[in-house]
């Protein structure tokens, strides 16, 4: 159940109370989230709109630890990251945050397969754990056979499905993605959603994800827009996109 | 290590670029060690100069002489145990760039005062009933490839009207220490003394080399010798022998500080020329290091990948320059020979090219290094 009220009584897994982010840019201060409130449980999908500097990507930051906010608390499945020091905070970012970005981002000189097994160094598990759970990441995008490909062999929608597998492999608790379809074609980008929707409906994870495409936005349970630092909450995406217009 | 295909790959991303600043390394190490082997050469006289031997020569300077009968004086001193005699001939063998040092020996305490030149006795026997004889030491009869028997002559111009002195070689001197010099030639101050009629201050000596029963009595030695010829026409300068080559050296001039400055500009240049490149490197590579911060790898993580990266390259370019330096030396050796002293190439000189070029590697990658660990995650996967 996502709520943006700040009443939820019950444990979410993600719980956002009083988010204030201000930066400063040449002298103004500009207040980008205003007391923003959020919970969103496990297993939920939520895609955040909102005009472009709407403060989209940076509450994906927040939430994802990349960025401190300048008020505010952030409880990810008990713990509290705001005040977490900057090692930690990576830690936890490396146990809990899986990254699907617009621009893929994978390391052009890493084949498919090591992109992947990235996340995986950072742990204790031998070289043969790890090539199991690379293989099984890369088999859940369907991309067992281009395991070693270079990004710069594979299309875009390859190259975004090896960035999902790379997200995935950790199993973290929840999936930040920023404009993951932004960079690819209808088709591409309806795959890669369909990819989406199968973590969410058959491997359970939560998931939260920027766009400015309607569509895409309807293949989340709830579509959250941002506007003047709040989150408001409107009808759930399917049923936006049936009344025949973004949320 | 787990990291390494990360810190590999990194590396072959540009291999233009790569191949030209392992390039940089390997020659700037190859020159380190060229420059360490020369100004070990110098030095090396003082190294080996023997801790019980003092070298007398004129005050005034090593090319004024003094008279013969100085050898009695100084050999009645107490803790003097031989005494010998040299001059400098200063011949030329074919060519003036076949230059290698003569010196007019006393054949009677020679052997006796420099005991690491060891001589087969055979060899010596002949010598001594030989006026014309002469001993090479092994480095200079490889160069010519001379063999015991052969007659050199020697051009000189030095005592008298140019003539051309002939000498027999009746011997080839070994050096006992590792490195010592085996490229003098020898003969016989009697036939010198008889040949060299015009000569000014004709049957003088240019230089006293002593042995003492002590290296403890060379202090009381130096001074009783230079005391006893105070005040008369040919006063004397009593040395150790480290400090006589060092002195000698030094009439070349100052060859530490020339090569040390030369080798500190060098590896200054390279420490530019490399960090500049790490540092392309690293901006060129903004997003994929915030990626990387975003996905759970430490600060510190980027820092280790960074110095890595310019450590490999430290070490390949360091271990090709030392290797082109291994077999360079000896063929540099052998063309110089005579005009340089031995040149060396020691574990201790390697050692310290592949210290420095760590310490180059490291400093070069630690200014992009630090830039790269404080970069911010937000920031960076903006500007891509």
């Amino acid at each position: 159940m996502i709520r943006v009220d700040g009443r939820s009584d019950s444990q979410s897994l993600i719980r956002v109370r009083g988010l204030n982010k201000t930066y400063s840019r040449g002298g103004e201060k500009i207040q980008v989230l205003q007391g923003l409130n959020l919970d969103v449980d496990k297993g939920d999908f939520v895609a955040f709109m909102g005009p472009s500097g709407s403060g989209k990507t940076t509450l994906l930051n927040l939430l994802g630890g990349l960025d401190v906010p300048s008020a505010g608390s952030i409880t990810v499945d008990g713990d509290e990251i705001t005040h977490m020091a900057a090692g930690k905070l990576t830690q936890w970012r490396a146990r809990h945050v899986g990254f699907i970005f617009q621009m893929y981002n994978l390391i052009p000189v890493l084949t498919a397969f090591q992109n992947v097994e990235l996340p995986l160094l950072l742990t204790k598990l031998s070289k043969s754990e790890r090539r199991k759970h690379v293989e099984t990441a890369l088999g859940v995008v369907g991309l067992t056979d281009r395991m070693n490909h270079y990004p710069r062999q594979l299309s875009g929608g390859q190259e975004q499905r090896v960035t999902i597998a790379r997200a995935i492999v950790s199993d973290p608790t929840f999936l930040l993605c920023d404009e993951p379809t932004g960079d690819l074609d209808r088709k591409s980008a309806d795959e890669i959603m369909l990819l989406i929707d199968e973590l969410v409906g058959k491997y359970n994870k939560t998931i939260l994800m920027v766009t400015h495409d309607p569509v895409i936005a309807a293949r989340a349970h709830t579509t959250l827009h941002l506007d003047k630092g709040v989150l408001v909450e409107g009808k759930t995406s399917r049923e936006s996109v049936l009344a025949g217009g973004a949320a | 290590m787990k990291f390494s295909r990360l810190i590999f790959a990194n590396l072959f991303r540009k291999k233009a670029r790569l191949i030209l600043t392992i390039g940089s390394f390997a020659i700037a190490l190859f020159l380190f060690t060229l420059l360490a082997v020369v100004r070990g050469a110098f030095s090396r006289g003082t190294e080996l100069a023997g801790a019980d031997r003092l070298v007398v020569i004129n005050r005034v300077g090593l090319i004024n002489t003094m008279p013969l009968a100085y050898g009695d004086k100084i050999r009645q001193i107490k803790g003097v145990k031989y005494v010998t005699h040299n001059n400098w001939f200063g011949g030329v063998y074919q060519d003036e760039k076949n230059f290698f040092p003569q010196f007019v020996i006393d054949p009677e305490n020679q052997r006796q005062v420099m005991t690491e030149m060891r001589v087969p006795d055979d060899q010596w026997k002949k010598f001594l009933g030989d006026r014309q004889g002469a001993i090479a030491g092994r480095n200079l009869a490889n160069r010519f490839h001379w063999k015991v028997g052969d007659r050199i002559p020697l051009q000189n111009a030095l005592y008298g009207s140019t003539k051309t002195w002939e000498f027999n070689l009746d011997g080839i001197y070994t050096n006992d220490k590792e490195g010592g010099d085996e490229s003098q030639f020898w003969l016989q101050w009697d036939y010198f003394y008889e040949n060299a009629p015009d000569a000014l201050n004709r049957g003088q000596a240019g230089w006293w080399v002593l042995k003492l029963d002590s290296p403890d009595d060379a202090v009381r030695v130096g001074k009783a010798i230079d005391e006893g010829f105070a005040n008369s026409s040919y006063e004397t300068k009593t040395e150790t022998e480290s400090a006589f080559q060092a002195g000698f050296a030094k009439q070349l001039g100052n060859i530490q500080l020339l090569i040390t400055t030369i080798g500190s500009v060098v590896f200054f240049t390279l420490l530019l020329v490399t960090g500049n490149t790490m540092a392309i490197s690293i901006r060129e590579r903004t997003g994929e290091l915030a990626v990387l911060k975003a996905i759970g790898f430490s600060d510190r993580f980027v820092l280790f990948f960074v110095l890595a990266e310019s450590l490999v390259i430290a070490l390949f370019g360091g271990l090709i320059g030392l290797g082109l330096a291994f077999l360079a030396i000896p063929v540099v050796a052998v063309k110089l020979n005579g005009l340089l002293p031995p040149l060396l190439l020691s574990a201790a000189a390697l050692g310290t090219g592949v210290v420095l070029a760590v310490a180059v590697g490291l400093a070069s990658g630690f200014l992009p290094g630090i830039s790269a660990m404080r970069m911010r995650v937000v920031d960076a996967l903006r500007r891509v």
